[in-house]
């Protein structure tokens, strides 16, 4: 009997770790291997091996791509955060019947395709969009905004497509908030202020730090976003990375800037994953 | 005031999430080509769907392929979370670790990595390489989901399913699978959804031969505005509204 039961757990296990090994840690690994070779005409990547790729990566275009790509994600994640968090604050001190509706209405956008919300983003923006008719309508301008092709439409679509991410981890987080404490703060004489930064602030951190990982990753690699509602076509390390891949066809340059784009990532990470707050987040997690 | 600013600050971040959307349903209602005025309602844009027959092969094809890989995913992703959760063995914080690491890895990287991958083991890119990439990313998103069913569980009725002479395949069978399936369910319809809706991966792992909707409308809408293109749009959102609904209602389901 006992080996019968041996046999489920060694199958199971042996099934998932072959599968996360051929098509998760492998690939990661040839990338990495892919970085280091060289490139010529006719194949993909070829012999010898070479640095060559990360030398390249040093050209102020590359390093400019990076800095922007980051900047953008940044100042993404900071939108989203000024936006979601009073809003999923409000939403989750809400009682009632109406609640699990509001909450669903926050989900479906999270689920709902990406690029589907994108091309809606550009019924809104274009010249003869939705704003520049109500706007011109009203009288507060003359002639159409040139809102589509420019950083600012990357920007609102970003922010339109990753807001869900930030809302629906700060949700959950703000439900679990024990609002005997903001009572006891407030009894203790603590002003609203007061309150917030020292009470409601720390307890609520891990909401913040999921739901900017969540939104800051993705919104360095949508390439799909700067391509339909940009107007400098490659302004995200996504774009970067896919041009090499399928346009330029230069794969070991592209793989070399995948592993540079991971390895910040994976420190980032790794910082948030050694704070004590991720620790509280971590278990809740999975 | 304050609860009328509270108010208005709410509904607008809901009009932020949904007028787009809304307008590009109205409009594919539109009988006017290139204008934003209203001219009449018409069914047009949608006849023109229903007879473009490249269309309805790219269709095809998402689903076959959307029903493949969420299938594979949920067996794989209720596999892990079961595993997990029923044995200690070498390697589960790893196994843990993993999971973390593939949710959060970048869309774009695993793309261009199982590319890799495939054009070594010269797998031609078209149907295998899809199902196996949109697998591989749907099935944490499986994990996470049955874990966080399974552990609200009550541990005692696995031990009492032992003392009583239970084997683990009976176990497996006769409790866990009754107990869980809102949460299969559920993780089936969400892999559903991402691998209908996923641009980023599939961009890098199709091939010329194997069309699927999310690629064909991205290369619809590279060419601009058209209303066939808010119908597709209109359609696809409707199903996803759908799924969504479903997989809330069915893991809020008490078992």
């Amino acid at each position: 009997m006992k080996l019968h039961d041996n046999a489920l757990k060694i199958s199971s296990l042996s099934l998932i770790w072959i599968w996360l090994i051929v098509f998760a840690l492998l690939p990661f690994c040839l990338v990495t291997v892919a970085s280091f070779l060289s490139h010529d005409d006719t194949h993909m990547f070829n012999l010898p091996f070479t640095i060559a790729n990360y030398l390249q990566l040093n050209n102020f275009i590359y390093v400019k791509i990076f800095k922007q790509s980051f900047y953008i994600a940044g100042l993404c994640t900071l939108f989203c955060l000024l936006l979601g968090y009073p809003f999923a604050y409000v939403i989750a001190n809400i009682e009632g019947r109406f609640k699990n509706l509001l909450v669903l209405l926050i989900v479906i956008p999270f689920w709902t395709s990406s690029l589907i919300r994108t091309y809606s983003m550009i019924t809104m923006l274009k010249p003869k969009g939705v704003i520049n008719s109500l706007l011109l309508s009203t009288g507060l301008i003359h002639k159409p905004l040139a809102l589509l092709f420019t950083d600012t439409a990357v920007m609102i679509g970003l922010v339109y497509n990753l807001l869900p991410f930030m809302i629906l981890p700060l949700l959950t987080n703000i439900e679990r908030l024990d609002k005997r404490l903001v009572d006891a703060a407030r009894d203790l004489g603590a002003n609203k202020i007061t309150t917030f930064r020292r009470v409601i602030l720390p307890l609520t951190m891990p909401g913040i730090i999921s739901g900017s990982i969540l939104v800051f990753l993705p919104a360095m690699t949508i390439f799909y976003i700067p391509d339909l509602l940009g107007g400098s076509k490659s302004i995200l390390l996504g774009n970067l990375i896919q041009n090499q891949f399928l346009i330029a066809q230069n794969w070991p340059l592209g793989s070399a800037v995948s592993v540079v784009f991971t390895l910040i990532l994976a420190i980032l990470l790794w910082v948030y994953w050694r704070s004590s707050a991720a620790k509280q987040d971590r278990r809740a997690f999975l | 005031m304050k609860t009328l600013t509270v108010k208005s600050y709410i509904s607008s971040i809901y009009l932020f999430f949904y007028l787009p959307i809304f307008v590009l349903i109205v409009y594919s209602f539109n009988s006017a080509q290139y204008s934003l005025v209203w001219h009449g309602f018409s069914w047009r844009w949608y006849q023109d769907l229903f007879s473009d027959g490249d269309l309805w092969i790219a269709v095809m094809h998402s689903l076959a392929l959307g029903i493949s890989a969420a299938t594979l995913a949920m067996t794989l992703g209720g596999l892990l979370a079961i595993t997990v959760f029923r044995y200690r063995f070498m390697g589960r914080k790893l196994l843990y670790g993993l999971i973390f690491i593939l949710i959060l890895s970048p869309d774009i990287v695993m793309g261009i990595s199982l590319l890799i991958l495939f054009s070594i083991i010269h797998l031609n890119l078209g149907f295998w390489s899809l199902v196996l990439a949109h697998t591989t990313f749907c099935m944490p998103f499986v994990a996470v989901t049955v874990y966080s069913r399974i552990v609200s569980f009550d541990r005692f009725i696995f031990e009492a399913a032992k003392d009583l002479g239970a084997k683990d395949t009976l176990i497996l069978t006769h409790i866990i699978l009754p107990l869980l399936w809102p949460a299969l369910l559920s993780g089936w319809l969400l892999s559903f959804t991402l691998s209908i809706d996923d641009v980023i991966i599939s961009y890098f792992v199709a091939g010329p031969d194997f069309e699927i909707l999310p690629l064909k409308i991205y290369s619809m809408v590279r060419l601009g505005v058209k209303p066939e293109i808010n119908a597709l749009c209109a359609i696809t959102f409707g199903i996803t509204l759908i799924l969504i609904t479903m997989a809330q209602l069915v893991s809020r389901k008490k078992p």
